[in-house]
């Protein structure tokens, strides 16, 4: 390619020699990685935080980042019996202190019996502290309404994203043998990335978003379809509550999916990091896992399925912790040696983050100490995100031009904006998506940072942006209305 | 505007769309073919096997947690349930963790980590001034001022600053810039999945990248290695010298390759892991030579930088001398130096807090680098704070400066007069052969291993130094390495043990090891 001669010989020109690594002699696929949430309109934002820093005068004082589903970063506090027990954990010492409850100190003594040298600092089993994974497995188990999870079955990891490495087993083959994966259509960028890291085949299923992003069996039909031209489906991943999208999936939708997967052999991948973040009414949770066991023979005893869950979101919002876990169900037993196997060579996830998931998912029973205000802080929060929602879906349609679906759970709006043709023109003028182009200008303009709806995929000819509902109440309707105001001078400017 | 769309564009565009014009007929006889009809009566084939699986996946083994651990634990649970066994516990001498064998953490460094974990804690009386210090620069550098939040995918800026200003201070004034320090998820983090190795590999073929490793290894290299459909280039260090890293031995490794592979890489561990090796100066310098002429890509695995035992060693970071070569050497060989806190005086394992940095990258691949890391989001911000304390420690004049200071020559001491003391009870033993431990925090010891156990272990289909040691495991508790997992010239036999367990204890194990060894040599006379 011409830029890396024409570096070769500006290097020379400098003494220069040419690299070792360069764009031409990288491994390809990760130059195919993109991944939209940190992708370029963020850096940009770095950089004109930068600049008012610096004290360049902006039309804005500060830079908004609602491009991240990082709820502490915008304010949110973390649940203190969360932080008291892993304080306890980090500096024992503290155990004597009287300002620690007891409840605090019993679950930190618990978990330190559980580390090496009874500490943070010693590496845990590959797949986690076996404690740990057997809280887990109970959490599960009364989540699911007793049906059993076996703690053998799940792998903490290192928050989710690093979970759905699970995706690396199944790839395999070449060319037209080569796995395919069925992912949604808008997705978390995770996915896509993965797969274009993996090497794998993307294939993509639109969610219907005149139905409120629902998902439609009959799309999955339409996909899987036209894949097996080109490519080995072998897995189909699904992420609920939904990411951009906020769709919480019905039962029934749950229950076609997993048949469709059952009967087309593809190993489910069921993201469920927002189970704790369900807000409208008539929506509901249900774990992908309890529904395949309900459903019974053949379906309870032969699906593969690996479920993800996250310490980032909910009502915990700790994302820098990294924590997470992965259940399979119904794993060849070889492969989740191998999976094992894999696991071990990064040794094992942080422990930190390990002791925080212990007590998300046993949490202050109601008759500990703690119970009166953990309960009390974590209702606030999720009340909090529940109206925040609301008033996110409400302001935006009340906007011309801008619709949103109702937030029925998750972090965020994915509204779909109209652009005026001539900005459209614009954009392709300026070698950007629409949608980027707008983002943009939003940016520029008003400080506030969404991420285009080109960076999750959207129908064609479509346009829509992701914002997270994060901010406090009173300033996250600040900032709809100010991007809204945005919106109507946008288009007028291109009209 | 303009800026930021040509910032866009110099990143990748946008996706569009997947293609619908896909023809339907090839599609439904695939799928019928692909669909088994199989009686209900019977489990059908899972979509996800040992056959169908990835295949590079499967290539991948890491013997320090492979199947001798597997086995210790197995017998770990078997004690448990009260089966009598001539050892009441199983030693793990296997990994390098020295808080599971006993090491306490450093007081000041977890004083920090609370303080930022839990915040009230800054209003205790119990906590000194400097610690609290520590904590609120870290905490005012986060998000939200808290460990909870994501940080900037190649870590908290600050702490990226005070990375840079350890390594200068390390290297004698030799500049770091906190734009080419990245903190990752332990060094292996940074090592394999999010980084350099990734991305350097590509070709197919005869040109297929390769990458050079020492022999013997840590097996995360050839794990790596093996996952990212590399050519592995081993090249031998010379255990009759010491373990030392000869020049020559580089160059005919290399010229081999270059039959079969596109040699880009290579990878040096000093002090060397399991072998324990420092280099010195002159043969730094030579691997530096070597990278520039062959043109390679240099990793230096550097996390034992703290762990040097042998009075006649020092640690030179490969940055430093690089930098002291020349602008011929420092503006030209592309370098990745690793650090981490689960070694030196540490012990911080558990955290997985490390780094990496990184010199004369191409301006676009570091804009690689930095997209590949942004799909993980973050290292543990936990681990970056225990990351920052370890570069940026009490200093003299500070209220826990004493204390920070006494526990760390403690642990250091402690670990190089075990470091002696293994060595000299190895080498009393017949038929056992110990270099010396110059630093990190293992033995590497020669094994004798006679022709009748030899066979029997090729009776069981085992490498002979893995039925040595599973033998040693089952009648001693003691759970080592064998030398195979790592790599060693044909027909010579190893095993790595750590030297992490309580000096007492510790003698106590090498006497074990030192019984066994002496029975099964009469045993398999």
């Amino acid at each position: 390619m011409a830029s890396s001669t024409g570096d070769r010989s500006q290097a020379v020109r400098h003494g220069l020699r040419a690299k070792v690594l360069t764009l031409d002699g990288m491994n390809p696929r990760v130059r195919r990685v993109e991944y939209a949430v940190r992708g370029p309109i963020v850096q940009r934002a770095l950089e004109l935080e930068q600049e008012l820093r610096q004290g360049v005068k902006k039309p804005f004082t500060e830079v908004i980042r609602a491009n991240i589903g990082d709820a502490q970063a915008m304010g949110q506090r973390p649940i203190t019996f969360l932080r008291q027990v892993l304080a306890l954990c980090v500096n024992p010492d503290l155990l004597s202190s009287p300002n620690f409850p007891d409840d605090a100190k019993k679950r930190a003594e618990r978990i330190l019996q559980a580390c090496g040298g009874h500490s943070l600092g010693a590496y845990s089993v590959s797949s986690g502290i076996q404690l740990i994974r057997e809280d887990v497995a109970r959490y599960i188990e009364r989540r699911d309404g007793g049906i059993p999870a076996d703690p053998n079955n799940v792998f903490l990891s290192t928050g989710a994203s690093d979970a759905i490495t699970v995706l690396k087993l199944l790839v395999a083959g070449e060319g037209h043998t080569r796995t395919g994966v069925l992912i949604p259509i808008p997705q978390y960028p995770l996915y896509s990335a993965t797969l274009a890291e993996l090497g794998a085949v993307q294939v993509d299923y639109y969610l219907d978003e005149e139905r409120a992003w629902a998902l439609d069996v009959a799309e999955l039909h339409r996909a899987l379809g036209q894949a097996r031209d080109h490519c080995r489906p072998r897995a189909l991943c699904v992420i609920n509550p939904g990411n951009p999208t906020g769709q919480v999936q019905t039962r029934e939708c749950i229950e076609a999916v997993i048949r469709f997967a059952f009967e087309e052999r593809l190993f489910l991948l069921a993201d469920e990091v927002y189970q704790d973040n369900v807000y409208a009414a008539g929506s509901q949770f249900h774990s992908f896992k309890k529904v395949l066991m309900e459903m019974g023979p053949p379906y309870a005893g032969q699906q593969e399925l690996a479920s993800f869950h996250s310490t980032s979101k909910g009502y915990m919002g700790e994302c820098g912790f990294r924590g997470g876990y992965v259940e399979v169900v119904n794993m060849d037993a070889a492969v989740q040696q191998q999976m094992l196997k894999l696991m071990s060579v990064r040794l094992c996830p942080p422990v930190p983050g390990q002791a925080l998931l212990d007590l998300v998912v046993s949490p202050p029973a109601p008759t500990d100490p703690s119970f009166a205000q953990f309960q009390a802080e974590k209702q606030a929060v999720l009340a909090e995100l529940a109206a925040k929602a609301k008033l996110t879906e409400q302001v935006f349609n009340e906007a011309p031009g801008i619709s949103c679906n109702p937030v029925q759970g998750a972090m965020y709006s994915f509204p779909r904006v109209q652009l005026p043709p001539r900005a459209v023109e614009r954009a392709q003028e300026l070698g950007l998506a629409p949608d980027m182009f707008f983002c943009l200008r939003l940016l520029e303009e008003t400080g506030i940072c969404v991420v285009p709806g080109s960076g999750f995929g959207q129908r064609e000819g479509t346009y829509h942006f992701r914002m997270t509902i994060l901010p406090p109440l009173e300033k996250l309707r600040l900032l709809l209305e100010k991007l809204s105001r945005f919106h109507a001078k946008f288009t007028l400017e291109y009209s | 505007m303009q800026r930021a769309a040509a910032l866009v564009r110099r990143g990748c565009g946008p996706r569009t769309p997947s293609s619908w014009g896909r023809s339907q007929s090839s599609a439904a006889a695939e799928a019928s073919a692909v669909l088994k009809v199989r009686p209900e009566r019977s489990r059908r084939e899972r979509i996800l096997t040992l056959e169908s699986m990835n295949p590079q996946v499967k290539a991948v083994e890491y013997a320090v947690r492979g199947p001798i651990v597997l086995k210790a634990g197995e017998i770990e649970l078997e004690l448990q349930r009260g089966i009598k066994k001539p050892f009441t516990e199983v030693i793990r001498a296997n990994i390098g963790d020295a808080q599971a064998m006993g090491q306490q953490p450093i007081t000041f460094l977890r004083q920090v980590m609370a303080l930022c974990t839990y915040p009230n804690l800054l209003d205790s009386p119990s906590f000194p001034e400097d610690a609290k210090k520590r904590a609120r620069r870290i905490l005012q550098a986060c998000g939200g001022n808290s460990l909870g939040s994501y940080s900037a995918s190649q870590g908290v800026n600050c702490i990226r600053e005070d990375v840079a200003a350890y390594i200068t201070r390390r290297d004698g004034g030799v500049p770091a810039d906190p734009d080419n320090i990245y903190l990752t998820t332990g060094a292996s983090d940074g090592i394999s999945v999010r980084t350099i190795l990734k991305i350097l590999v590509s070709g197919g073929g005869k040109s297929r990248t390769g990458v050079m490793i020492p022999i013997p290894q840590y097996p995360l290299y050839s794990a790596v290695i093996s996952e990212l459909d590399a050519i592995q280039v081993n090249y031998y260090l010379d255990e009759e010298n010491c373990w030392a890293l000869n020049v020559n031995e580089l160059r005919r490794a290399v010229q081999e390759a270059k039959d079969h592979c596109d040699p880009k890489v290579l990878c040096i561990i000093n002090p060397g892991n399991p072998t324990g090796q420092v280099q010195s100066r002159k043969c730094i310098e030579d691997v530096i030579h070597f990278a520039w002429e062959e043109k390679l890509f240099l990793l230096a695995d550097e996390v034992y930088q703290d762990n040097v035992y042998s009075p006649d060693c020092r640690f030179h970071s490969f940055k430093k001398v690089l930098y002291e070569m020349g602008p011929e050497y420092s503006s030209n060989v592309e370098l990745a130096s690793f650090h981490s806190t689960s070694k030196g005086y540490m012990g911080e394992c558990g955290y997985r807090g490390g780094y990496m940095e990184v010199i004369n990258l191409h301006p676009e691949i570091k804009g690689q680098l930095v997209k590949l890391l942004s799909v993980r989001l973050c290292p543990p911000v936990s681990g970056q704070a225990a990351m920052d304390i370890v570069v940026n420690p009490p200093v003299a004049g500070e209220e826990s400066f004493e204390q920070f200071s006494r526990e760390k020559e403690s642990v250091l001491g402690n670990l190089a007069k075990k470091a002696k003391l293994t060595e000299d009870l190895f080498n009393q033993v017949p038929g056992i052969h110990c270099n010396p431990l110059q630093g990190a925090m293992y033995a590497f010891p020669r094994i004798f291993i006679p022709a009748k156990a030899v066979e029997a272990a090729q009776a069981h289909q085992m490498a002979p130094d893995m039925f040595y040691c599973m033998k040693l495991l089952e009648e001693t508790g003691i759970c080592v390495v064998p030398g195979s997992g790592f790599g060693q010239r044909e027909g010579t036999y190893h095993f790595r043990m750590t030297i992490l367990p309580p000096v007492e204890k510790l003698k106590t194990v090498l006497q074990k090891v030192k019984d066994f060894h002496i029975n099964f040599l009469e045993k398999y006379a």
